[in-house]
């Protein structure tokens, strides 16, 4: 069919490019603006050029926050994708039970991050935490605010207790489309539960799935408000992950500059990931679609 | 092979069916011979499907038992029925090849692999998929993947039944054609009891030795295609069967006279009193329209279908149908209808009365 031509469709667009502009291109040119400047106070400031970027680059602090950063993403990625698939196989397809399972999964995906935060910050304490407490007695050497070990168990257990849900209902959302004459064809091939997994279910769910892996590893490579009210990055900067670093910097210390170009590095860094991500993504299923 | 044996049996989906209306499929005594052909027709939610998944283990019936060759199976399950199974809608391995798809069932029971490469190789020859082996199953069109379902249905040899549920549904009418040869083919040569599921007269008459009609969840008449267009037992296999279906009249039946609105008509058997609804049908084909013989009666309009007309015609206030030739002319002034007296049937209660020799 031959497409017809038409500039003015542009103007169609030009209503969400002015939007976007304002909420976000503008303030990330004003970042942009400061990550280029030196100041030393007095509201002056002094063309730096790129060595704000180059400072960052080889900053040992920048390079340990990203290190942790990646871990951490890792970690909740390997946990809350297989057990979210888990937890789909294993809720009712049907019946009563249905609606008590998605309004409990759905909770925790409603409560505000720093709520979530406050819960496990109490929830783990030795003194008054129900964790903590009974840990504690227990005989456990539990304490999140001293032990590397115990926050970063506190800070991965809070994300798979807040986003599990998630990968979970997106998982079974998968699972309920597919027709039960797979199923009964598999009874009749004779294949076995985990067949049934690999060669029905899996790559039924594989495109949701993907979509809950991306959404959960940009969430969690952002991630701030949680680990900061627990731990608050600590102890020492056991639990420092990019974006409290950041905050550290900027809000903390004043460093505007090489705050900006850190900014600025960050944001680059999960698109270039997301685009990798979306690529391979896409490409699979083309291949596969072959 | 087995011969499958329904013993009483009965299904609802329901928890607690109370009343005869409740139960999906309705009390059923039945024998699938050993080797035969077997087509279940009926229309959409008689309860076909419901009997076939009982059989094949799918489904547990709530009453009754299913036993192949003498031995009961209403507990087993699928795998130790032995049995195959295709559905309407294709299945098919997404991520596996077209080889790995046809291959499954074998591999899942263990069978060696020169022997799973032999019959799969045999399977896509008789599928027409030979140069599709090595594909991934994804991307195919939905009669390609259907093709695949069934061959993955033929390829086990030891089989007790070869079930199909509309397996045709979603392929190409020329490619319909064809694969249902084949399956009548794959009868012949290997003898598997075959019971085929489907709602079209025109595939069920073809494909099976004998058809078995349900209705409302019965089986109302088992038969060949000839005894089920020659005498329908139930006036649902009349009208269901044939195109059109069998003109069915209110009666009054006295001996060997029928009584339309008063209107004498002469049977060539005898019935004793009859009680309940009266009707009497007769098949299009089996009536004649004249200038001068027969009962009175309005034509309405005439198709023509090509191979032969029909007559629609109102006789005493009821539709009827009358089939005829390609060459006959029907002319305004046709007004009688008359009717082959050996191919009228009389009906009770929708099921049909035997009679006497008068």
């Amino acid at each position: 069919m031959e497409k017809t031509v038409n500039q003015k469709a542009w103007f169609l667009v030009l209503p969400v490019l002015l939007l976007v502009a304002f909420s976000a291109v503008v303030p990330l040119m004003t970042v942009v603006n400061y990550s280029v400047q030196d100041t030393f106070g007095n509201n002056q400031f002094f063309w730096a050029g790129l060595e704000w970027f180059e400072e960052m680059l080889h900053s040992e602090r920048m390079w340990d926050a990203l290190t942790r950063q990646l871990f951490f993403s890792g970690v909740i990625l390997a946990i809350e994708v297989p057990l979210g698939v888990i937890v789909a196989l294993n809720m009712p397809k049907k019946g009563f039970w249905v609606s008590v399972c998605l309004v409990l999964m759905s909770l925790p995906l409603l409560i505000p991050w720093n709520v979530v935060g406050t819960i496990w910050q109490i929830f783990g304490r030795v003194d008054i935490g129900l964790l903590g407490y009974t840990l504690d007695k227990l005989g456990v050497d539990y304490n999140y605010t001293q032990d590397v070990l115990a926050a970063w168990i506190t800070v991965v257990v809070m994300d798979v207790w807040h986003w599990t849900s998630l990968v979970a209902l997106l998982a079974y959302a998968g699972l309920k489309s597919i027709p039960d004459a797979y199923y009964q064809a598999a009874k009749i091939d004779q294949a076995s539960r985990w067949k049934v997994f690999r060669y029905i279910e899996l790559p039924k769910i594989m495109g949701v799935l993907m979509i809950a892996i991306l959404l959960r590893f940009m969430d969690s490579f952002m991630i701030y408000t949680e680990p900061f009210v627990v731990t608050g990055g600590g102890p020492g900067n056991a639990t420092t992950l990019l974006s409290i670093d950041l905050v550290k910097m900027a809000l903390g210390q004043f460093d505007l500059g090489p705050a900006a170009a850190f900014s600025l590095m960050y944001f680059l860094t999960i698109l270039l990931i997301s685009w990798v991500f979306y690529t391979v993504m896409v490409n699979l299923e083309k291949q596969e679609g072959l | 092979m087995a011969k499958i044996t329904l013993d009483n049996l009965a299904h609802a989906y329901l928890p607690d069916p109370g009343s005869e209306a409740d139960y999906a499929l309705k009390e059923l005594n039945h024998d699938w011979q050993d080797g035969a052909a077997y087509a279940l027709l009926g229309a959409s939610g008689c309860g076909k499907s419901t009997l076939l998944n009982i059989i094949s283990g799918l489904l547990v019936p709530s009453q009754g038992r299913i036993l192949f060759d003498g031995k009961d199976v209403t507990g087993a399950p699928t795998a130790e029925r032995n049995i195959a199974q295709v559905f309407q809608f294709p299945v098919v391995y997404d991520t596996m090849s077209v080889q790995d798809n046809l291959a499954f069932p074998l591999r899942n029971r263990g069978r060696d692999e020169a022997y799973v490469r032999e019959r799969v190789q045999e399977i896509a020859r008789m599928i027409g998929m030979e140069d599709m082996l090595k594909r991934k199953a994804r991307g195919l069109t939905a009669d390609a993947k259907q093709k695949i379902s069934l061959g993955r249905g033929m390829v086990r040899k030891d089989v007790n039944a070869l079930l199909f549920d509309e397996p045709l549904t979603v392929i190409d009418p020329h490619m319909k054609w064809e694969l249902r040869t084949q399956l009548r083919k794959l009868h012949q040569d290997f003898g598997h009891t075959m019971i085929y599921v489907t709602h079209d007269q025109t595939e069920a008459l073809t494909f099976a030795d004998k058809v078995v009609v349900m209705h409302d969840g019965r089986v109302v008449q088992t038969g060949t295609p000839e005894e089920l267009f020659e005498r329908p037992e139930h006036t649902f296999v009349g009208y269901f069967i044939g195109s059109p279906g069998m003109n069915v009249i209110p009666a009054r039946v006295e001996g060997n006279r029928a009584y339309i609105d008063g209107t004498e008509l002469l049977l060539e058997r005898g019935y004793g009193p009859l009680t309940g609804k009266v009707e009497i049908g007769v098949r299009p084909e089996f009536a004649r329209l004249s200038q001068s013989e027969g009962l009175p009666v309005k034509v309405r309009r005439v198709e023509d279908v090509g191979r032969h007309k029909i007559v629609r015609a109102e006789f005493f206030g009821h539709e009827l149908n009358i089939i005829a030739g390609e060459d006959d002319h029907i002319s305004a002034d046709m007004n009688r209808v008359s009717f082959d007296p050996g191919h009228v049937n009389v009906y009770a209660d929708d099921w049909r009365v035997a009679g006497e020799a008068a």
